[in-house]
């Protein structure tokens, strides 16, 4: 009996949580005028009319201008982060310590602070609306993270198993290709699931760093902001294709999200 | 499952001391190589911009006036100070902070217990508690604008009725509820691996020994959630007090600058007003308060790394 109220609460709970996604969805697939309904429209002639209207208005562009800025910019980060995690794990410099936390006070400047200089420098270097822009500064938002996840992920490769590798006479690169690689290659996949997703999903820098050629998939959405007369339903569309390839990645990695969003704290 | 709170901190820690002291500078430079890129990297994009900010921000500039630019010393420190708009914004940032990490924490709490136990299906369920968080920061502002709070077509007034303009009459909450929605899934998730490190033979005992549900919890329970607690409470903290997207796109800062957080009046100085040397300075201001504040966090990570070390 106690177990039936639990799981009955439990589930009430999570669709509470879930509905209004749920609502964006069903939304997506009304006409405008169900959308605008009051009281809300429950049953409904579902239409693809507005995914139409969304392709019509040309996002697959903004769509691919985030695919590369998130996509490189991970790319980029696991290169300079992975190294950089070794040196501060398996064979540590002096003062592993305080780099380690001088990468994590990055992440703390403000973003709003450092936004006047970037936008001067980007513009005299005529890198306005341009997506490398974004590959660069999605790069230094994700490394911190990227460098305190792998080496969460580092600390865990046993010593003894590198240690034997080194007396069989196994050298650094055969060590990290056959030894070190296997082990932390989940984790990697993890770092970069969660650097895709914060780039993917950032804001601030490409609201005012890029316009109409390298505009990311959130410039799209805010487009909708200025539309007369009923958007809702297009607005509800746009919003559910832009959130699905994070929705449906962070569905499938569900079990590596914790350790990535508390930056291998906790596993 | 093991789950622990693990910076791992010792066994680096132990392998530097034991580093032999003659160690030749070529071996500390092969240590150091791999982590150069990185940090050159970081140094560049992070901490120059800051050193320009500075520079600015003794600049008597307004781009829509150019030509006239020139040093005026401290001055723009001065009318940022005495800025009640800027006040304004930092009370609201603090307000907007503390009100979502508080309430998504408590709410991430409630979650987790029930996750922590055994139901059917529990695994979908933690599927659609995870969603919110999942969605685009900017559509999950404009779905909450637009398709929930809208006094005309909205759900809440839809399903209450009324015709309440709820942004317009409860803006502060209106942001800090849709941030409370993101963000209850990431608390939840922390606060759930930190329930599910616990050692079920402890508790088993304790419940043997005659301990109620309620006892276990409050006396058990909580001082082992404690590191947890804090490590979402940082992290949330240090995502939420940047937040942008909910500001821009529900409130636009209003009414008045009831909703305007730093981010935010910095953003409008520099963009709207083109006040860059104003801007600058405001700038500098919110980076030494946070250094303030990140020191005081800092502080909070390294007594989780401490307590990893003496185990």
């Amino acid at each position: 009996m106690r177990k039936a109220a639990w799981t009955v609460t439990a589930w009430a709970v999570g669709i509470v949580f879930v509905f209004p996604v749920l609502w964006m969805v069903l939304t997506g697939f009304k006409r405008e005028q169900d959308a605008a309904s009051n009281p809300p429209a429950w049953l409904f002639h579902p239409t693809l009319d507005q995914y139409r209207q969304i392709f019509g208005r040309n996002v697959t562009p903004y769509l691919l201008n985030s695919l590369m800025a998130s996509g490189f910019s991970t790319l980029l980060v696991l290169v300079l982060a992975t190294p950089a995690a070794y040196a501060l794990s398996m064979r540590p410099v002096g003062k592993w310590r305080d780099a380690l936390f001088f990468f994590i006070s990055t992440k703390m400047l403000p973003a709003v602070a450092a936004l006047l200089p970037i936008y001067l420098v980007v513009k005299q270097l005529g890198m306005l609306d341009n997506i490398w822009t974004m590959v660069i500064l999605y790069t230094a938002m994700n490394l911190p993270l990227a460098v305190w996840m792998m080496r969460s992920f580092l600390l865990e490769v046993p010593r003894s198993v590198v240690e034997a590798a080194a007396v069989d006479g196994a050298g650094l690169g055969l060590t990290i290709r056959k030894v070190i690689g296997p082990i932390v290659s989940p984790g990697i996949a993890a770092t970069a699931l969660i650097c895709f997703i914060f780039a993917w999903n950032e804001f601030f820098f490409a609201v005012n760093l890029t316009a109409t050629r390298s505009g990311t998939a959130p410039i799209f959405l805010v487009g909708f902001i200025s539309s007369e007369g009923l958007f809702l339903a297009r607005l509800c569309a746009a919003a559910t294709l832009v959130s699905l390839p994070v929705l449906l990645a962070g569905w499938l990695a569900q079990n590596k999200l914790v350790r990535g969003l508390s930056m291998g704290a906790v596993k | 499952m093991t789950q622990a709170i693990a910076t791992g901190a010792a066994p680096a820690g132990a392998r530097a001391v034991t580093q032999p002291k003659r160690a030749d500078a070529r071996d500390r430079w092969a240590r150091r190589l791999p982590l150069l890129p990185a940090l050159i990297f970081a140094i560049i994009v992070t901490q120059v911009p800051f050193l320009v900010t500075l520079y600015l921000s003794t600049l008597g500039w307004n781009a829509l006036r150019p030509g006239e630019r020139h040093f005026v010393g401290l001055a723009n420190y001065a009318s940022v100070l005495t800025d009640a708009r800027l006040r304004a914004a930092l009370v609201n940032t603090i307000v907007l902070t503390a009100g979502a990490v508080l309430v998504s924490l408590l709410l991430g709490l409630g979650l987790a217990v029930l996750l922590d136990r055994r139901f059917p299906g529990r695994s979908v369920v933690r599927t659609l508690l995870i969603t919110p968080f999942l969605v685009m920061p900017m559509a999950a502002a404009l779905l909450w604008k637009h398709a929930i709070y809208n006094p005309a077509y909205g759900l809440i007034n839809g399903l209450l009725g009324g015709h309440t303009d709820w942004v317009s009459s409860y803006p502060m909450v209106a942001v800090v509820a849709t941030l409370v929605w993101q963000w209850t899934p990431f608390m939840m998730l922390i606060l759930l691996a930190g329930l599910q490190s616990q050692s079920e033979e402890v508790l088993e005992a304790a419940r043997v020994d005659g301990a109620s549900a309620r006892q276990v919890f409050t006396h058990m329970t909580l001082p082992h959630l404690r590191q947890y607690l804090e490590l979402g409470a940082l992290l949330g903290s240090i995502y939420l007090v940047q937040t942008f997207d909910a500001v821009f796109t529900i409130t636009q800062g209003g009414p008045g600058t009831a909703t305007t957080n730093l981010p935010y009046e910095i953003y409008l100085t520099t963009f709207r007003k083109f006040e860059y040397g104003e801007a600058a300075a405001a700038g500098v201001v919110v980076v030494i308060g946070t250094i303030v504040v990140a020191t005081f966090a800092l502080r909070v990570i390294s007594s989780l790394f401490r307590m990893e070390e003496g185990r």
